[in-house]
């Protein structure tokens, strides 16, 4: 059985010597029983490819980290609008205009498939949407840069939404059904968003010299912090081996990272652009590509708030939710008065 | 903050008939200040790639579901019945069309 299983088996044995005279003894005896019976059987669920459901028992640090985590992916995608929508009115053409409103739309969708999963562990959505405007909670600190040329459009789709579906694949098998199943309609989406981005790069990079220029620029802006995106390497990070042992994760951050990077830096060649790492290179051996150190500094401080749009993130997010108070109240108000007509 | 709680939309369950012929399928559930607002939403979230062509919303709170921890007990009385299944029944050799 799993180390926690055997730590209260060994906690029962201390508690069982104990004479029952003491009551408040005998009370902890019986939570913790229950508790060790019910851990073990949702780990053998887990364990036996069963998915957890909302009404079953959870381990209070599966709910607690799956809200976490579930309302982190879900800010991500309400915030990466915000980037990518920089550019619809300044679109080079009708067809990248529409395509790059489906594109929002979707990351929308998406933000509501996961707000709904994580509702049903519990959180409510007001709740959840408030610890975002209020800076509690974290988003993918890539959405913390600017998008400050067309290209940059390409290579979110390309780099970003390419690093996210790493990352989103792995989830649709994840432990908790409803966000299997949002991840399931997300991946489903979520091709479109990365191959529209690599097709924008493709035909900056056979374009004009001054559009390759562009679209090299913009790889070398976001290839660092598109490897970013999967995490802090895995001998530091905090919540891995829970993750992995719940089933949460089955992939760590280095080896999401290490198939991303040997995935793209053909995608690069095949574009004539030159991925932005000195010590990048083959290895035959591995059959990986060896690169070289993530500046974790930067990371941890563009996850700290001090990334270049940190602040402009938060305040449109406020903006956009303080502004449309009018509107949430007068729907609330419109429904009551149809309701109570019926009623008469 | 005017956001009290009167004026949280309540949360609808969508179902999604995909074509004519089969079932609403559950997809997910989204907030809505009134049945016409839950659909005109659903429309958006849950069919932009014409994954449907009829809707049904419910709201939440209307829904009763049974208790996992009971699943056992409940469906019981199903384990023992295998002569409810067409392949129970022994047919002699030969027969057609049965």
């Amino acid at each position: 059985m799993n180390s926690p299983g055997l730590f209260f088996v060994h906690y029962l044995m201390i508690i069982n010597e104990r004479p029952t005279a003491y009551p408040i003894f005998a009370n902890i005896k019986t939570v913790a029983m229950e508790d060790l019976k019910l851990e073990e059987l949702f780990q053998a669920k887990v364990d036996a490819e069963l998915k957890i459901e909302p009404k079953d028992w959870m381990p209070e640090k599966y709910r607690k980290t799956l809200i976490r985590q579930i309302s982190q992916h879900a800010h991500s995608e309400v915030v990466g609008m915000l980037p990518e929508g920089n550019w619809i009115t300044r679109a080079p053409s009708l067809r990248r205009k529409a395509i790059l409103l489906a594109k929002v739309q979707d990351e929308a969708g998406h933000g509501l498939y996961l707000y709904s999963a994580c509702e049903t562990l519990g959180a409510t959505r007001e709740k959840t949407v408030e610890d975002l405007n209020s800076g509690k909670a974290k988003y993918s600190s890539i959405f913390n840069y600017p998008t400050l040329t067309w290209a940059d459009i390409g290579a979110v789709g390309w780099l970003v939404d390419g690093a996210a579906i790493m990352n989103q694949v792995m989830l649709c098998r994840t432990s908790y059904g409803p966000y299997a199943r949002a991840m399931v309609r997300i991946c489903k989406e979520e091709s479109f968003h990365q191959r529209q981005g690599y097709e924008i790069m493709s035909v900056l990079a056979k374009g004009t010299p001054e559009q390759k220029e562009m679209a090299q620029d913009s790889l070398n802006r976001w290839w660092w912090p598109s490897l970013m995106m999967f995490g802090p390497s895995d001998a530091n990070s905090t919540n891995s081996a829970d993750s992995m042992k719940w089933k949460i994760k089955r992939q760590s951050n280095d080896e999401l990272r290490q198939t991303f990077i040997d995935r793209t830096v053909q995608q690069a060649e095949i574009l004539g652009l030159t991925i932005p790492d000195a010590k990048l290179k083959w290895n035959e051996d591995t059959k990986h590509y060896e690169w070289g150190d993530i500046d974790w500094a930067e990371f941890n401080n563009v996850v700290a708030g001090n990334g270049p749009c940190n602040k402009e993130r938060l305040v449109a997010r406020n903006k956009a939710h303080d502004e449309g108070a009018w509107v949430r109240e007068a729907a609330m108000a419109y429904a009551g008065k149809q309701a109570k007509r019926k009623a008469a | 903050m005017s956001n009290t709680n009167e004026n949280n939309w309540p949360l609808w369950e969508v179902f999604i008939q995909s074509k004519r012929g089969l079932d609403h399928k559950h997809v997910g559930s989204l907030h809505a200040a009134d049945a016409q607002m839950a659909i005109e939403n659903a429309r958006d979230v849950y069919t932009r790639r014409q994954e449907g062509q009829s809707i049904w919303v419910v709201p939440a709170a209307a829904i009763s579901a049974s208790q996992p921890d009971d699943a056992a007990m409940l469906f019981d009385p199903a384990d023992d019945k295998t002569y409810r299944h067409p392949t129970f029944y022994i047919m002699p050799e030969g027969a057609k069309y049965i």
